[in-house]
């Protein structure tokens, strides 16, 4: 029961067909038998997909996107609650300076956070290493991270906290007992941001990689300055198979507008 | 509120100031000191200080070629952006609940799909062989097939498929705020469908629409992935000149000098922008409060 006319129907299924044409073109494509990028396709084969096991080089980058995510959203994590617990219960001088500060890598230009963060860890022996990574990767996801927690914590009513004081439990026992597990949903979604953000970057880690540390964007980007074979096309379609597997378990527990713009869906 | 202590908000926020100090501010400003070293090809950054690599630039004619595709090519998405992402979250804001939620999965889940994949699926769509083109000699179109590819055209087709997403979702999330009774209002008093978004959605979600084409604007003013993958070596913009002086031609003090100058460009771009926001929100407040309309959103 839609009360859209047929026009704006009509131009519903555009707006899908353009959204969704390269993600299906590159699904379609990983399937060829043939040793280029031959669309239609004339029969089906699993011959690309076999080519990714054979090429340790981009299983090695998907483990390392994979802990160099898990490890900089949890950081971010641990740095992000207490920041983001300082802005929504406390009025103090500078809190605006604090605000406008931690949400600035968003207006940054990641080539310019790229050379930056380039030239400052070279002079440490940073540059092209996981630390060095990390490091950057926390700069470019707190922000996320600190947006869902904030909407977590201005969600929850500050007055249940005050009958746990009340009650004798010690600023830390509210924390653990009362203030986290109510924000636990919020900090899980920016958990879960936080990580797709950092397994996706691509211009940042560009600066900051090296052989030996080398994300899954920076390997498929430079391969494909290379040459563009089937492989890319086989390694594309099944990071958007994962992506999707990973977003429809999600929307059953974190609708995803929430996830990405911290409110509730209408 | 809960003054008990001044300190405690402090050691709150200190691990991240810590971080950002030391990983944002300071590499920051090391960029701005490094633009104002020379450069020599035999012996590398020189030690004097200047204003030669800004002076270079502002007087290199492919500086300013860059600039001005750069410009144009976010001026061309923004705009695109806005006239297609507006409406679309209007239609999936107006279907039948057990529809939005799935069709706001299908155009905000790509942005959870690395931008190097989306890129490379307009790569294959692209090409002189590719499926735009056969589709388009199937079709008879004169002078067809197309050269696509490694045009501004592409860059700006690849990057509104990045960034409408984001609009989408700006307009979604003002929508959510919006009275349906305003809505009902308005057509019991007899307007038509158009003149409802027109008149009474519009000025509603205007918010979110800024909010969302400034986003667009500065995030592809600095993109680089698609720039770089769908426009080719040759049409370079600000940020893909940056990446050259920094890994190819290394030349170090002049990539800092562009970063410095695309990253003034970008925040003078959200001041003005913020500003000019402002001063027609304040306008429109202040006819509110001239004219007495409008109070019922209390």
């Amino acid at each position: 029961m839609s009360r859209n006319g047929p026009l704006a129907l009509a131009f519903h299924a555009l707006f899908l067909t353009f959204i969704l044409a390269p993600l299906l073109v590159v699904i379609g494509v990983s399937f060829t038998g043939e040793g280029y990028l031959a669309l239609p396709l004339n029969g089906l084969s699993l011959r690309w997909w076999r080519a990714i096991g054979d090429n340790p080089r981009f299983l090695e980058s998907f483990w390392f996107s994979l802990r160099l995510g898990v490890t900089a959203a949890t950081l971010s994590a641990l740095i992000a609650v207490p920041a983001a617990l300082a802005i929504a219960r406390w009025r103090f001088p500078g809190r605006g300076a604090l605000v406008a500060i931690l949400a600035s890598p968003l207006m940054i230009p990641h080539v310019v956070l790229g050379v930056a963060l380039l030239r400052f860890f070279s002079g440490f022996g940073l540059s092209g290493s996981f630390a060095g990574l990390v490091t950057a990767h926390v700069i470019v996801i707190t922000p996320y991270m600190l947006r869902l927690v904030g909407a977590g914590l201005s969600g929850l009513d500050p007055r249940i906290e005050r009958a746990a004081e009340s009650l004798g439990a010690s600023r830390l026992t509210v924390f653990r007992r009362v203030t986290l597990p109510l924000i636990a949903p919020g900090v899980a979604g920016g958990w879960i941001l936080a990580f797709v953000t950092s397994f996706d970057e691509l211009t940042v880690s560009l600066f900051l990689a090296s052989p030996s540390a080398n994300p899954l964007p920076v390997q498929l980007f430079n391969y494909i300055d290379q040459m563009t074979d089937p492989l890319v096309a086989s390694v594309s379609a099944a990071l958007i198979l994962g992506t999707a597997l990973v977003l429809l378990v999600l929307d059953r527990f974190y609708p995803i507008d929430r996830l990405l713009t911290g409110e509730r869906r209408a | 509120m809960n003054g008990r202590s001044n300190l405690t908000p402090a050691l709150l926020a200190a691990p991240s100031l810590v971080v950002y100090a030391g990983a944002l501010l300071l590499p920051l400003g090391g960029v701005l000191l490094l633009s104002l070293h020379g450069f020599d090809f035999e012996k590398g950054i020189l030690p004097g200080w200047g204003l030669e690599n800004y002076r270079d630039l502002l007087t290199d004619s492919l500086f300013a070629e860059s600039l001005l595709r750069t410009l144009r090519i976010a001026l061309w998405t923004t705009a695109i952006c806005l006239l297609v992402g507006v409406p679309e979250a209007w239609i999936i804001y107006r279907m039948a609940p057990r529809w939005r939620g799935a069709m706001l999965l299908i155009v905000v889940g790509p942005l959870l799909v690395s931008v190097v994949v989306r890129n490379f699926g307009w790569m294959v769509l692209l090409g002189t062989t590719g499926l735009v083109n056969q589709v388009l000699t199937i079709l008879g179109v004169p002078g067809a097939p197309f050269r696509l590819m490694f045009t501004e055209l592409a860059v700006v087709i690849g990057l509104v498929h990045v960034m409408v997403p984001l609009v989408v979702l700006s307009v979604w999330a003002s929508l959510g705020r919006l009275d349906p009774v305003l809505e009902r209002a308005a057509f019991s008093l007899g307007a038509s469908r158009l003149t409802v978004f027109r008149r009474v959605v519009l000025p509603n979600v205007m918010p979110g629409i800024m909010a969302g084409a400034l986003m667009v604007f500065c995030l592809s003013a600095s993109a680089f992935a698609t720039p770089a993958m769908l426009g080719g070596k040759r049409l370079k913009v600000v940020s893909s000149m940056t990446y050259n002086e920094f890994l190819n031609t290394l030349n170090w003090p002049l990539g800092a000098a562009l970063a410095t100058l695309l990253m003034v460009a970008i925040l003078t771009a959200t001041l003005i922008w913020t500003r000019f926001v402002e001063t027609r929100a304040m306008r429109r407040l202040g006819e509110v409060a001239e004219g007495g309309k409008g109070g019922s959103r209390a």
